[in-house]
């Protein structure tokens, strides 16, 4: 079986973030990139399921600029088969449709019988792509699946959802689907010094898009620092055990706690 | 010209997020001079209608096939672009729950538009929403533009409007029969992991842990905050997915909501997923490492710095204290 895991590479969680000159988006070029998490999350459940199959490849594609080979070359090394790299270097610019459009015209031809993404990324937090994907594609959809049970794997496959406030749901799917993975669903597996060799050797498709207008496109005018909703009093001026004893004297005395 | 907006039910059960995209449509339909349609997917004569009805907008329309007892995205999708082909709105305004963000980017991808989704926020411009939407991990706003043609389709972060303050009125009820496709794919019936061990929506004071507590071994220093506090232990996502405290211990949108009198977040950087379940605490402290974490933005004590150093002066503290 074939199955096609969307990947994206955006600012490293605990980067310090800055404004970028047009107010538009950060400035990337001092901030270190990773893998989207839920992604990373999506290459796994693709992985084991390939595995439970005993057949088949994971194809990566990735949809950004040519540092983005990087989550490339991380996917190859921990076990994905080849790779499609959509080169884009002003992939920020993109709204959600125009990013899943184009996607679908680089894969299609793929017949892939499944393809994962994260749910969500951690920038511009779309989670749509993989929803107008399957769209675009034809191919039914789930969102938030937060297991796969893979004695179910034939022609199709049962997937539970996460609902709100802690409340579950199982779906059975004809194949081919599209599905977005929620993080946690699993523990992934690390790149083994063999696997970092062998990714040297697996192929990389480069395709470079020609991107069309999309009329309906959200267009980001302006990113700032959020505003604070409730005025907080900083405690310790920067030490934690000056803040801390503070803290114990409001707690005393305004919030009484204690 | 109208606003649609998305009624979530489960089996004629009102999801209260329904409530706040009323509130949202009713200031957008104020200021834009748009009239409100609220819609129900249903497979009967949905018994939710009279009750949305009892609000300060134009029609109710109960959009009926079997296919819709259930949640499915295909059954949903096809109900929708019936609905929006016939009312042809201006704006369709729906909650951004789960339900929402599995099917709302389908019906607009099928009409060629994309959604705005999980806004906080919006202003009119010139007869244009422009929309505040936040963006990595809640560290950043963006104001956002609208492309191209109606129907725009905008999606509120839960607590954007505030579902109480819906104004009441009367509105009429119709039901709307529409076709269903094909459905591929075959839904169980939900269900609850476990019954929660621990009820913390009852909890007075919770000190909650997030990644920043980094071991499972360093759950001892949280739990030693707690004990001195009488207080409850709960966690952010990443620590129950790594099995380091039991998944009724989460706080958020996919676990529980929780309005202590006092909160304490402990490495919790304040992702809004985090923040919807516990914004509505009487007092909320932070402590992390970073000066920028949006969760400063929500609380009422915030301390800069490292926690391992912060919570045993702070045990230590309320132990004199308490003596
Ligand atoms: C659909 C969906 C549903 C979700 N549901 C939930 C949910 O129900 N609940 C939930 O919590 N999340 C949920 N999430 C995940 C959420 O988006 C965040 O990923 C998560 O809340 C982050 O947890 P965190 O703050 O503990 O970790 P991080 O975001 O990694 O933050 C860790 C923080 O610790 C600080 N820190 C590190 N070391 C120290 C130190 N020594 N001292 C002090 N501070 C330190 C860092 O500065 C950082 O701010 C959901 C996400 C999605 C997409």
């Amino acid at each position: 079986m074939k199955i096609i895991v969307l990947m994206k590479q955006v600012a490293n969680k605990d980067a310090v973030l800055r404004i970028a000159g047009d107010e538009k988006w950060i400035n990337e070029a001092d901030v270190a990139q990773q893998t989207n998490e839920s992604d990373g999350y999506a290459l796994e459940e693709a992985l084991r399921t390939v595995e439970a199959k005993g057949e088949g490849e994971v194809v990566v594609c990735t949809l950004g600029p040519a540092g983005a080979k990087s989550v490339i070359k991380d996917a190859l090394a921990r076990g994905a088969h080849r790779a499609i790299h959509i080169v884009v270097e002003d992939s920020k610019s993109l709204s959600a449709y125009q990013v899943a459009k184009t996607i679908a015209d680089a894969i299609r031809d793929e017949n892939a019988e499944l393809i994962l993404s994260g749910l969500q990324s951690d920038d511009a937090s779309y989670g749509q792509t993989g929803v107008i994907l399957a769209e675009l594609l034809g191919i039914p959809h789930a969102t938030i699946v937060i297991e796969v049970d893979r004695g179910s794997l034939g022609d199709t496959l049962r997937v539970k959802r996460e609902l709100e406030s802690g409340w579950y749901q199982w779906f059975t799917y004809k194949l081919p689907a599209l599905m977005t993975i929620q993080s946690g669903i699993s523990q992934i597996r690390y790149a083994s010094l063999k696997g970092i060799m062998a990714a040297k050797s697996k192929p990389v498709t480069e395709v470079t898009p020609a991107i069309e207008p999309f009329a309906s496109a959200a267009s980001i005018q302006k990113v700032y620092m959020p505003l604070k909703t409730k005025q907080t009093q900083m405690l310790g001026n920067g030490d934690a055990k000056a803040g801390a004893v503070e803290l114990v004297e409001k707690l005393r005395s305004e919030v009484r706690v204690i | 010209m109208s606003i649609l907006v998305f009624i979530e039910h489960k089996d004629c059960v009102l999801n209260k997020t329904s409530l706040e995209a009323i509130a949202a449509a009713q200031a957008i339909g104020k200021d834009l001079g748009l009239s409100i349609t609220a819609v129900l997917p249903c497979d009967k004569d949905c018994s939710l209608a009279q009750d949305i009805a009892g609000y300060n907008i134009e029609k109710v329309i109960v959009a009926k096939n079997e296919k819709l007892g259930t949640y499915t995205p295909d059954a949903y999708a096809d109900a929708w672009e019936q609905v929006i082909k016939a009312v042809n709105p201006q704006y369709i305004v729906m909650a951004h729950t789960y339900q929402v963000r599995d099917f709302a980017p389908k019906v607009a991808a099928r009409l060629g538009r994309e959604v705005v989704g999980d806004c906080i926020r919006y202003r009119s411009e010139g007869g244009k929403l422009v929309l505040t939407r936040r963006i990595f991990l809640g560290k950043l706003d963006a104001d956002v533009a609208i492309g191209g043609d109606a129907p725009y389709f905008i999606t509120f972060q839960s607590g954007a409007f505030r579902g109480d303050s819906a104004e009441r009125g009367s509105a009429a009820v119709e039901t709307m029969d529409v076709t269903v496709g094909d459905v591929r794919m075959t839904p169980e019936a939900p269900f609850q992991e476990a019954k929660a061990s621990v009820d913390l929506t009852k909890s007075e004071i919770i000190v909650a842990v997030g990644r920043g507590i980094k071991s499972q071994e360093n759950l001892a220093v949280a739990q030693q905050l707690a004990d001195a506090l009488g207080a409850d232990i709960a966690a952010s996502r990443p620590i129950c997915d790594s099995e380091w405290l039991p998944i009724d211990r989460q706080i958020g949108s996919s676990g529980q909501t929780v309005a202590p009198k006092l909160y304490i977040a402990l490495g919790i950087s304040g992702a809004i997923q985090h923040i919807v379940g516990m914004k509505n605490s009487g007092t909320i402290v932070a402590i992390n490492k970073d000066a920028e974490a949006p969760i400063f933005d929500i609380a009422d004590y915030g301390i800069v710095g490292d926690l391992f150093e912060a919570v045993p002066v702070l045990v230590e503290e309320i132990k004199k204290a308490k003596a």
